[in-house]
């Protein structure tokens, strides 16, 4: 109740109308949502990230995942618990850090030095990508290792009696059977991921635009609360159809086995 | 699990995927923290104004920020906010999971899903509907407090600040609490409270004996969670805070003016107090587990809830 409550009162605003001195005033027009079909670009831009970003933690969260849930022996507890302290300390924080590495006193200032032109990736979208991977790692392995540790070594061997090669078992044994994780790491990093707003703030140097940025514009800059509730609704209805789809397409055929979701 | 080798020795490429995990691994961990060792390192620098240029090893920075009163006013709000939230959301968190164990079946599982719901949604949109709602209460509020005063009085008047922020993190940490503790109790020996009965117990006394002694480290691990995530909050205090400024807002809007030494020392500290709590919810956590020997989830308790 208490989270419907609020999110109920953001539809009914998302109708109204901007009242003089800011926040709102009732009305029933659809120009909030006409208006934002036309400027679309932070949506389109929000979803190319959201989806390269849940890629690349998969990428690189997918052979971590496996090797602490096999090779990791006794070392396992140490390691997942370094996994988790950087995860719940200071999200702000640990972004600012980026800054300094990538700023021209760091990375980009060494790569200009070395290549005799102007590097920047602070302020462009691999700086919001390598942000993202950092501070998203974590809830993508998470998950996939809870499913690859029930991985029963017994079955790979059996594939390899069989012939099969490491990419087939890979493709036929592993790759099914921590389906599970997979498709909750990703549900886990895409949807907060759609919001994200600190990371393209800080590391986007203020050029990027995404979603939250807009709306953090909208209702904290310009106090303009119907068209920022027209925005909550569209992205909040984008989340809901990307990620049914998403769990649609991923466990389709495979007997619509429940995916829980943590 | 056996970490026996899975391939025969004939295959040649083995000893390359190994060593490719290995050094996958090794890589992760130093990108994981880099940044943090970054951070904490700079903010021992010496120097007057640069912050990559190294002056030698000072705490002048440390003073300095302990003497700024800006920096005081905000680490005060953090501390009473963090405080207010934590002990708040745990009690109303470990109340609602021994309601939920009464309520029927159905009813249990759409709370679930809503719990759930409202830990992966979006910050910034729980941030947003906070900021409506309160605004909406704000605004239903102060006329009547000003009818009730009557003529020429002076009313209380509500206005986003402190309490709003603090209501705001409760909302969401009380679906952390919830989850914790629900956890907890799953794994929880109900025949210990027949007993008690059975011996003529009054609830109360089930409760404070048999029930809490059981709850108490998915309780207090709870109880820090709440805290470091309260204290290191940046997007929903962004937005209800009014003009009530917390530390996290103190070093965003640092980051405007380009990030000074000071920054750093303050980043340090706050990396410090969430390191330190975090730590001993994972005692706490891996003590609750090992008592009860369930399957070990230790480090992972702490997400999974």
């Amino acid at each position: 109740m208490l989270l419907l409550l609020p999110l109920a009162i953001v539809v009914v605003y998302s109708f109204g109308v901007r009242g003089t001195d800011g926040g709102y005033t009732a009305a029933l027009v659809l120009d909030n949502y006409n208006r934002l079909f036309a400027r679309a670009d932070p949506f389109i831009l929000s979803l190319e990230i959201a989806v390269a970003g849940t890629v690349l933690c998969l990428l690189v969260g997918f052979p971590l995942a496996y090797f602490l849930a096999t090779r990791a022996g006794r070392w396992k507890t140490l390691l997942l618990v370094l996994l988790v302290i950087p995860f719940w300390t200071s999200f702000l924080i640990r972004t600012i850090a980026w800054l300094i590495i990538l700023g021209p006193d760091g990375l980009d200032g060494f790569l200009t030095n070395l290549l005799g032109q102007d590097v920047a990736i602070l302020g462009s979208p691999w700086a919001i990508l390598l942000g993202i991977v950092y501070n998203y790692l974590p809830l993508m392995i998470f998950p996939l290792y809870v499913t690859l540790e029930r991985l029963d070594p017994t079955l790979l061997e059996a594939s390899k009696d069989l012939g099969a090669g490491r990419w087939a078992t890979f493709r036929q044994i592993t790759l099914p059977i921590s389906a599970p994780g997979l498709i909750t790491g990703s549900i886990l990093v895409f949807i907060p991921l759609m919001g994200e707003y600190v990371i393209p703030s800080i590391l986007g140097l203020g050029k990027i635009f995404l979603i939250g940025n807009v709306l953090q514009l909208d209702f904290l800059g310009s106090r303009n609360w119907p068209a920022g509730s027209a925005k909550a609704v569209v992205l909040i209805v984008i989340m809901l159809i990307s990620v049914t789809f998403y769990v649609w397409t991923t466990t389709r055929g495979r007997g619509g086995r429940e995916v829980s979701v943590l | 699990m056996t970490t026996r080798p899975i391939r025969p020795a004939s295959d040649r490429l083995a000893p390359l995927v190994e060593g490719g995990f290995r050094i996958h691994a090794g890589l992760v961990y130093a990108f994981l923290f880099l940044p943090i060792l970054v951070v904490v390192v700079f903010s021992f620098n010496g120097t007057t104004r640069y912050v990559t240029e190294w002056a030698g090893f000072s705490l002048v920075w440390y003073q300095r920020a302990l003497a700024d009163q800006t920096v005081q006013n905000a680490l005060r709000n953090s501390l009473v906010i963090a405080f207010a939230n934590a002990i708040l959301a745990t009690a109303f968190g470990t109340m609602a999971a021994l309601a939920l164990q009464r309520v029927p079946r159905r009813l249990r599982i759409a709370f679930d899903a809503l719990t759930f719901v409202s830990i992966i949604i979006p910050e910034i949109v729980i941030a947003l509907a906070s900021l409506v709602l309160f605004s909406a209460a704000r605004d239903w509020v102060n006329p009547w407090l000003l009818f009730l005063a009557g003529p020429g009085g002076h009313p209380p008047r509500v206005a986003l600040g402190t309490w709003s922020v603090v209501a705001a993190h409760v909302l969401f940490n009380l679906s952390l609490v919830l989850l914790i503790v629900r956890a907890r109790l799953a794994g929880m020996d109900r025949t210990l409270v027949d007993a008690s009965y059975d011996l003529y117990a009054s609830p109360w006394r089930t409760f404070r004996q048999v029930t809490l002694p059981q709850l108490l480290p998915a309780v207090v691990a709870g109880f820090l969670l709440s805290f470091t995530f309260s204290f290191d909050d940046y997007v929903i205090t962004s937005f209800v805070s009014g003009s009530t400024e917390t530390l996290p807002l103190f070093v965003f809007g640092q980051i405007h003016q380009g990030i000074t030494p000071l920054t750093n020392a303050i980043a340090a500290v706050m990396l410090l107090v969430t390191i330190t709590i975090l730590v001993l919810g994972q005692f706490m956590l891996s003590r609750q587990s090992r008592a009860s020997g369930e399957r070990g989830s230790t480090p992972l308790g702490i997400l999974e809830g």
